[in-house]
């Protein structure tokens, strides 16, 4: 990854700050203004999750670029923890589907907003979310 | 960030001035409550324009607002979602269920005239 950075996330406020840090990373990499606001809305739910569910977490973002399909470039996010991690990861894919009384929208709703999206958790030892969104 | 709200006439409004992190809008939501109270409001608006993301803390928390207000007597409406903002709800699939929501604050006035109109005493 070429431009890289990377925000703790502790506290509600990281999360304004991993969001606001994710637009400008798409803006300077050439994602037109309605991709970046998608862009913001899935750091914001991954964001979100670590601090509801995993307490603290970091979330790296950075260019990405693949050969695939002519040769693509792109924005990838990886948001990871070393919380509780998810039991049943298929289930908490789920729209709708929450532990806590919300709506079930983070992680169904981040996939949608995203063109990859993957999980990789580990009851005990955290959870790993990588998104990538191409440029079109 | 505090929201400021307003009193116009019988409603309040509420505008919200920069990104809001989860405190402020739960700040807003108590602030609304007491105001509705003392105002003896019957309406409020709330205007989202300057807000990147409604995600779904912020929706729940919008929906939460308007329907303690709807307890407290006054109807709510969202004002100013921007069509990006709007765009990035939909693919999250996040609804606005129940709550009024308007292009903007002139709409949203309209909105709430209509809303809170009282039905005529002798039906014509
Ligand atoms: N980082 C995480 N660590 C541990 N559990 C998680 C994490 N992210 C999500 N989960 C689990 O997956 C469930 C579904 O997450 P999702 O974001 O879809 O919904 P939610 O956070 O419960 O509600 P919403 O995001 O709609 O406010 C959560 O209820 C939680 O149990
Ligand atoms: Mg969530």
């Amino acid at each position: 990854m070429a431009t890289e950075n990377q925000t703790e996330i502790r506290s509600a406020v990281d999360i304004v700050t991993a969001r606001q840090r994710g637009r400008a990373l798409a803006l300077e990499l050439g994602f037109n203004g309605a991709d970046v606001t998608l862009i913001a809305a899935a750091i914001s739910e991954v964001a979100r999750n670590i601090v509801d569910h995993a307490k603290s977490g970091e979330i790296v973002m950075g260019s990405v670029a693949t050969t695939q399909n002519g040769g693509r470039t792109g924005i990838q996010i990886i948001a990871r923890d070393q919380g509780p991690g998810i039991r049943d990861v298929a289930q908490a894919m789920q729209y709708g589907y929450s532990t806590r009384k919300g709506l079930g929208v983070g992680l169904p709703g981040a996939k949608w907003l995203m063109d990859e999206f993957d999980i990789a958790s580990e009851a005990g030892r955290g959870t790993t979310i990588t998104m990538k969104k191409w440029k079109r | 960030m505090q929201v400021p709200i307003l009193k116009q006439g019988g409603y309040l409004i509420a505008s919200i001035q920069s990104v809001l992190s989860d405190s402020d809008l739960v700040q807003l939501r108590d602030n609304l409550g007491e105001r509705v109270g003392s105002y003896r409001s019957r309406g409020v608006i709330i205007d989202v324009t300057v807000l990147d993301v409604i995600d779904s803390f912020a929706t729940r928390t919008l929906r939460a607002i308007a329907h303690m207000l709807k307890l407290r007597g006054a109807e709510t409406v969202i004002v100013g979602i921007q069509p990006d903002v709007a765009f990035a709800m939909v693919q999250l699939g996040l609804t606005l269920e129940g709550v009024g929501t308007a292009l903007d604050l002139e709409e949203g006035l309209a909105y709430l005239d209509e809303k809170t109109k009282r039905a005529p005493v002798n039906g014509n």
